[in-house]
């Protein structure tokens, strides 16, 4: 029996099992039972208030706890829903900066891989990760219970969003998934990148998660990561170092005797819109993360807006110092390294701070790339690792320095928050690159996670997709 | 004075031009060309439909040699763009009659260069 046959069995028995919980939820209703999934069964969880994972203080729910709480409410429920949709227009984002960055002879490729990262997330986060995350029981490494959830279930984690709060959950997990695509693009297997999805969907994301925003020891410790420099972005950068190292680089990229050969993207223009896209739909990622309507959620807009624009400006003036032109691809680095940057403190950083915070690593995104690519060589065709993993990872220990609540070193809050989030940071580091490495490393020695040289020369849309992304161009000669 | 004329497999280009430059062969035009041979055509799925593409995706090089450089030439363009398979193209040599270096004038041999 071949290994992807096991796979197939292994999914074919997911959606047995799948029908057989639909059989038995609709026999039950249509006995007069109650159906799980209506509104009076999530106002009743609701209403039982019981251990809600959020921690936060929740107003009594429910139309009739008044109008103007009921108006309230009704008011977060669409600001969030607003905001999961511009976060899951970062996938549009993620897609056209990788396809943009990389050659025309892999765009269905990178195409269907970002398309699909959502798709296989969107199901294995519904069916377990959600409950990995934000299932928090007595076992305090990850949550237990809430798989499969329930209009119940959501509603006991998130009283007043409920749903609302799920879809939120999953276009995040959805973000840090696909993030890993650009290390791995025009070289990895279609399938095995599939699987890889579906761990960090179901798995990786999720346990990370609960031990930071699901209640776990991190969130204990005081850890601050506002909206996930750490939780979204580092994980899915070092999961993206893991695989870019285990797949080695592209045919082409490194020659024999050392040199490192520049492969130049194919639609500068698209890379460029999809950062563009990627910036907007921060405007969801950030502000939407206060999951309620408050005066808040413009001053997060304006400094995750700040940090963008100053890595921006600072990546491009380095860029032009070092190679002496305004170099397009990582000025678009820079604006992303400041949003993944201020991902962290945009709640508590002031205008000022989210400047420097997005300068530095406008910087630091353009010392990364070339120690990346020329020191470790690692090739990472959209600079994956050096944005989401460094910059987060930075981003995240300047809560410490510029928290601006009294709780930063430079705002005389002394080291205590400084050190939590060097703790928090570094067990990124060491729970997604270390899975990351044991995960690759168990894809590459089954069903295989690189191309043959052959395929990755001919281009994988041809190879893996039967279909040429631009049939009418010409796209016939391949550096 | 020779010019080679050879139609190759795209994604070869890169390791012939490399193994070319090694020969000390670096001047030669690069065109994107469609052709057919004994392969005849290949098939593409589209939306489920399959469609037979008659026409090839080629890379065409054109080298002018002297005589002392053919064979090097030849060698290294079947040593490097060779898979084994059907479909690795084709090398053609015909006489060149005079070669012209617009900058300085200069003809024949030296033109070459």
């Amino acid at each position: 029996m071949k290994i992807w046959q096991v796979f197939l069995v292994l999914v074919l028995c997911f959606f047995f099992y799948l029908t057989a919980v639909f059989v038995k939820e609709a026999n039950r209703t249509a006995e007069g039972g109650e159906n799980p999934y209506s509104e009076q069964a999530a106002a009743s969880a609701a209403a039982a208030g019981e251990d809600t994972a959020q921690g936060a203080e929740q107003e009594p729910a429910g139309p009739a706890a008044g109008s103007i709480a009921a108006w309230t409410e009704n008011l977060n429920i669409l600001w969030v829903i607003l905001a999961s949709f511009l976060v899951f227009f970062m996938q549009l984002g993620f897609m056209l900066v990788e396809a943009g960055f990389t050659r025309s002879k892999n765009v269905v490729n990178i195409a269907m891989k970002n398309i699909m990262d959502f798709a296989v997330g969107s199901i294995a986060f519904f069916a377990v990760g959600f409950g990995l995350m934000w299932g928090l029981d007595r076992c305090g490494f990850c949550g237990t219970r809430y798989f499969l959830p329930t209009s119940s279930d959501v509603s006991s984690v998130n009283a007043e969003l409920g749903w609302t709060f799920f879809l939120f959950q999953t276009v995040f997990c959805a973000t840090a998934a696909t993030i890993v695509s650009g290390a791995m693009a025009e070289r990895t297997k279609f399938t095995s990148y599939l699987i890889y999805s579906l761990v960090i969907s179901a798995v990786i994301y999720p346990i990370f998660g609960a031990w930071t925003w699901g209640g776990g020891w991190l969130a204990k410790l005081g850890f601050h990561d506002f909206a996930g420099s750490t939780v979204v972005h580092s994980v899915g950068g070092w999961l993206a170092l893991a695989g870019a190292v285990t797949l080695g680089p592209r045919v082409g990229k490194y020659s024999a005797d050392g040199r490192v050969n520049a492969i130049p993207g194919h639609n500068i223009l698209l890379g460029a819109l999809g950062v563009l896209f990627l910036w907007f739909g921060w405007f969801g990622f950030n502000p939407g993360s206060t999951l309620s309507v408050t005066p808040q959620i413009g001053y997060i807009a304006v400094t995750t807006n700040l940090a963008a624009a100053a890595g921006a400006v600072a990546a491009m003036v380095l860029a032009s110092v070092i190679y002496g032109s305004c170099d397009a691809t990582m000025t678009l680095n820079g604006i992303l390294a400041g949003l993944v940057a201020i991902t962290a403190g945009c709640d508590v950083v002031s205008p000022l701070g989210s400047i420097l915070i997005g300068g530095m690593a406008g910087c630091l995104v353009i010392a990364a790339l070339l120690f990346i690519d020329r020191v470790l060589k690692i090739d990472d065709p959209v600079g994956a690792v050096s944005v989401h993993a460094v910059c987060g990872t930075f981003g995240t220990i300047c809560v410490g320095l510029f928290a601006a609540d009294g709780t930063g070193l430079f705002y005389g809050g002394g080291t205590k928050l400084l050190i939590t989030q060097l703790i928090g940071a570094g067990t990124a580091f060491a729970w997604a690159l270390g899975i990351g490495f044991v995960m690759f490393q168990i894809i590459r020695a089954t069903v295989g996670l690189r191309v043959t040289r052959h395929e990755e020369l001919r281009g994988l849309d041809i190879e893996e997709h039967g279909m040429q992304g631009y049939p009418n161009f010409d796209t016939w000669t391949t550096v | 004075m020779k010019l080679i004329i050879a139609y190759i497999q795209p994604e070869t280009l890169n390791d012939v031009k490399q193994a070319l430059l090694k020969e000390n062969i670096a001047k030669l035009s690069v065109v994107n060309a469609l052709g057919c041979g004994h392969q005849l055509g290949y098939t593409e799925q589209y939306r489920g439909v399959v469609s037979e593409v008659n026409l090839l995706k080629k890379v065409r090089l054109e080298i002018a040699v002297n005589d002392d450089y053919l064979d090097r030439t030849i060698d290294t363009l079947i040593r490097v763009a060779r898979s084994g398979h059907i479909g690795d193209g084709k090398i053609f040599v015909v006489d060149l009659l005079e070669c012209i270096r617009i900058r300085t004038g200069e003809r024949g041999k030296e033109a070459i260069g």
